[in-house]
């Protein structure tokens, strides 16, 4: 699954970058996501995610890879949901500077393994589009409000 | 005279009154659950497993592992049999352990096993069974999986991912008959993977019992002995006679249930570490993950013709996706999607080669057809493409070609010799019963009313009747019948056929015959049933069963008879002196085997026949044939595909029972239909399954079944005494391709020219609609 989007937030670049590094800010933001707890290389995680019959409690672990501070960083992640499967997945996350406050740009590219897989691509694909699409729907808005 | 005759099935009373018993419908005192951790991925290595939560959970007797599999020293299992045990070459043969230890090599592959209580418990202790992988980059294409780029599965394998090739006919004299063709055609043809998906899934108990040192397993399978041979001898390491296999009822096998499965073995040691019957059975999507699969051809074939259209020459280089294993019986389908090639039609030259390949998908094996449908698909394909090429129509061009019945028995140049067969015959029947000269009319009747109307006329040839055979026939005291069958029916009608058999050679009313099937402990030997072999090897050893008892019974009969045994003759269940009108019937001699004393002293106590029967390799198999005219009809806006007309004209050889040949062969055609329009099981690049359930892996339905009208021709087999010809797989061999060419019939002069399987209909809009665009584009360049 590979999507691409961008959104405009009306706020400077540092502050948006910020933002997108705080830990609360992506708990609050990746769907599902009821621990997000700081280790060495990143994070580990707890995710609850619903894709068609099968809801699976991930436990997994969070990156920050090749990070650019503050123009872009690579968001990465790999989560075990038992005998769900997995998930797998990252964002490319870059920042833009504008007059009046800051362009987000993303590609996000997710792949599922195991039962998860066996739902079949059209029930996965427009799922991860969904949690995708919320994750910066409410990465903005969180932006926007602060 | 009960052969012959379209005897009602003695076993759908039963059957159709839920008295079935089938494996799940089993429950042993104590027994106790199964689940299995299977792995996500398509090649990983196993860094850990961490069962301790699982171990802890409510109910849970034992998690065990490929370590736990190691250390009790269980075998892993090699494949069946190899390509060189039928003269091909050695090849690289793995070994399969029931749980791998430290690397998984395809999606479903088996990890762990948890044994519970309850099947629900044990399934959620699997789930928390923590497995780390430490993932590698997988391959799922055979032709990928050449690259010398490519991940390697099994690195001790001299050839890479190439496990074995077979080459068939001469390419010396086949590339003189391409230099002299007036035309070639090529084009590449895939036979994608199919699931078997029986409609009962795999499942099995194990019992060991401690007192005896013994093991039971009640399993699905078409072949106990082999199963037991197998888990006995490789995976157990004990005496035959301490494991008895039972295979009860069977919901269909199609082939996956000819060979045993990893929890075949796994449910006996789990009973033997535990001190209970373990019973598993497979859910619908655990079996669509770990389920052998059939088919995973692509073959690159052309053919070379002369300018009035009969064939020089046949070309075809093919790569079958082994999956991750060479496991089970994967070795016929190699041989015989290469050897049928020639199908029905005079073919001077051939060179024919099909290389077997690892990639990180599940392991190939026989499904219903094995092979035989890839190679009628190829030639029957090319057969229109020439025709199309040639102007010629396609039951005139196959004129052109066929075998004629005069030159019987044929060397088909690819190692096969037919015995018998009348292949022209059977077109002009079937184009007869297919109201062929109709089809202009019917073609513009289509038009009007906004449709396109193709049709097509296709051949086909099996070949059946491998390895021997044994069959059983016992007398009671009270003068009713067992048979002990070496074959094993799971749908095929044995209970009926084999006793109309035994009826009419001895006279017993069928209601006083038994059949006995399944059961290692009952059976002496038998190879259970596949391949469309049990009407030619069931019925000639139980064919020589009944002489070996009427045998034995004339001998009685003429110490009872009181005359010299040259003067006893049988027939219509009674013995004769050839000099008096005396006579005894078989029944009443049968009793005197069972009396605890008398005549019978000088004879073995008790009256049975034993017969025994050969096939292939070593002796001549069958080869059954048959025609389909098949017309359809696709509405052009949406690529939607209606089967008009279906009609099989099939040669059985002597048909034992007509209702069960026309239900064979419906059936057939249904899994024909099923690959032709809609069935494949598609893995994605990374080697995930994303056809694993019924809403992605299109199963054909009703809506999809045409009627499907069917004659039967007997020319008699000249290979076996009952002149028989199998008719188990026929449906599925010709069905692919003569639905592909009635479609392409339909939409060639929109400009398609080529479509692969499943044909759905999205892909045939989309073949329709890059067709016009390549005209639009070509108009544009004109003006």
């Amino acid at each position: 699954m590979n999507l691409e989007g961008s959104f405009f937030v009306p706020r400077p670049r540092a502050q948006v970058w910020a933002l997108i590094n705080d830990p609360e800010v992506l708990r609050q933001a990746i769907p599902g996501c009821q621990t997000l707890e700081a280790v060495d290389d990143g994070y580990t995680a707890t995710v609850t995610v619903s894709i068609g019959p099968v809801k699976a409690k991930f436990s997994g672990r969070v990156q920050l890879l090749d990070v650019q501070a503050p123009e872009s960083y690579r968001i990465a992640g790999e989560g075990n949901g038992g005998i769900a499967g997995f998930a797998k997945g990252g964002a490319n996350v870059r920042l833009q500077e504008q007059d009046d406050g800051t362009m987000v740009h993303y590609a996000v590219d997710a792949s599922v393994g195991g039962k998860l897989a066996q739902l079949g691509g059209r029930l996965i694909e427009s799922t991860s589009r969904k949690l995708s699409q919320q994750f910066f729907d409410r990465i903005s808005d969180i932006a926007t409000a602060a | 005279m009960t052969i012959a005759k379209p005897a009602l099935r003695i076993e759908d009373r039963r059957f159709l009154t839920g008295q079935g018993r089938y494996v799940d419908d089993i429950a042993l005192p104590r027994q106790c659950h199964a689940a299995m951790v299977l792995s996500p991925h398509a090649h990983a290595d196993i860094v850990s497993i961490d069962t301790s939560e699982a171990e802890a959970m409510p109910g849970v007797l034992a998690v065990l592992t490929g370590h736990d599999v190691a250390a009790d020293g269980l075998g892993s299992v090699p494949p069946f049999f190899m390509p060189e045990l039928w003269g091909g070459p050695p090849g690289y043969a793995t070994m399969r352990p029931l749980l791998v230890m430290d690397r998984v090599r395809f999606v479903g592959e088996r990890v762990a096993m948890v044994i519970a209580e309850t099947a629900d418990q044990a399934r959620s202790a699997a789930d928390a069974v923590m497995v780390d992988y430490a993932e590698r980059p997988a391959v799922v294409d055979a032709q990928a999986a050449l690259d010398p780029k490519a991940p390697v599965l099994w690195e001790d394998c001299p050839t890479g991912n190439r496990s074995v090739t077979l080459k068939f006919g001469d390419a010396e004299q086949t590339a003189k008959a391409f230099e002299a063709a007036h035309v070639v055609v090529q084009r590449r043809f895939v036979s994608g993977r199919v699931a078997p998906f029986s409609l009962e899934p795999r499942g099995c108990i194990g019992d060991y019992n401690a007192g005896e040192d013994h093991y039971t397993l009640h399993t699905s399978s078409q072949d106990p002995h082999g199963f037991r041979r197998i888990l006995a001898s490789l995976v157990l390491n004990i005496p035959e006679a301490s494991l008895r296999v039972i295979s009860p009822d069977v919901g269909g096998g199609f082939g996956l249930k000819a060979h045993m499965h990893p929890e075949d073995g796994l449910v006996l040691w789990a009973s033997r570490r535990v001190g209970r019957p373990v019973k598993w059975i497979a859910t619908r999507s655990e079996a669509m993950q770990t389920d052998t699969q059939g088919r995973g051809q692509t073959a690159h074939a052309e053919m070379a013709l002369d300018a009035a259209g009969r064939i020089l020459g046949l070309r075809v280089r093919a790569y079958h996706n082994l999956g991750a294993y060479f496991w089970g019986t994967a070795t016929p389908p190699l041989f015989f999607s290469m050897q049928l090639l020639p199908g029905t039609y005079v073919i001077p030259a051939v060179n024919l080669e099909t290389n077997a390949v690892f990639t990180n998908i599940a392991p190939l094996s026989v499904y219903r057809g094995a092979g035989r449908p890839e190679a009628a698909f190829v030639i029957e394909r090319l057969m229109d493409e020439a025709a199309s090429t040639l102007r010629l129509d396609p039951r005139e061009i196959r004129a052109r070609n066929y075998v004629s019945p005069e030159q019987m028995p044929y060397a088909n140049g690819a190692g096969l010799t037919y015995d018998s067969g009348d292949f022209p015959r059977l077109a002009n029947e079937c184009a007869e019963l297919a109201d062929w000269d109709g089809f202009a009319a019917r073609r513009v009747a289509s038009e009007r009313a906004g449709r396109l109307r193709g049709r097509s006329i296709t051949s086909y040839i099996e070949v059946a009747g491998v390895m021997n055979e044994r069959m059983e026939i016992r007398f009671d005291p009270s003068g009713t019948l067992t048979i002990l069958a070496g074959t094993h029916s799971h749908g095929q009608g044995h209970a009926t056929v084999f006793s109309q058999l035994v009826s009419e050679w001895l006279s017993i009313d069928m209601k006083d015959i038994r059949y006995v099937q399944g059961d290692t402990d009952k059976v002496l030997i038998g190879r259970g049933t596949f391949a469309a072999r049990s009407s030619m090897l069931g019925g000639t050893a139980l064919r020589k069963a009944a002489d070996d008892l009427i045998l034995k019974a004339s001998k009685m009969a003429a110490v009872l008879l009181k005359v010299e045994e040259s003067d006893i003759e049988f027939a219509d269940g009674l013995f004769r002196t050839r000099n008096s009108n005396q006579t005894i019937s078989l029944k009443e001699v049968a009793r005197f085997f069972y009396l605890p004393a008398g005549p019978v002293m000088r004879f073995s106590l008790g009256l049975y026949g034993e017969g025994t029967s050969a096939g292939k390799p070593g002796a001549q198999p069958n080869f059954p044939n048959g025609c389909q005219v098949c017309e359809v009809e696709v509405t052009p806006e949406t690529g939607e595909i209606h089967i008009d007309r279906f009609i099989c004209v099939d040669d059985v050889g002597r048909a034992l029972n007509p209702m069960i040949c026309e239900g064979q062969i419906h059936g057939g055609c249904a899994q024909g239909i099923g690959q032709a329009l809609c069935e494949e099981m598609v893995y994605d690049e990374s080697g995930q399954l994303t056809t694993g359930s019924l809403m992605d892996y299109c199963l054909p339905r009703a809506e999809h079944m045409p009627f499907i009208q069917s004659k039967l021709i007997e020319i008699p087999s000249a290979t076996n005494v009952l002149g028989v010809k199998g008719i188990g797989e026929s449906g599925t061999i010709g069905t692919p391709a003569a639905i592909v060419n009635a479609i392409l019939d339909a939409v060639r002069p929109l400009g398609v020219t080529d479509l692969q399987m499943p044909v759905t209909a999205g892909r045939l809009w989309d073949a329709i609609h890059s067709a016009a665009s390549q005209r639009d584009e070509m108009k544009g360049r004109q003006s």
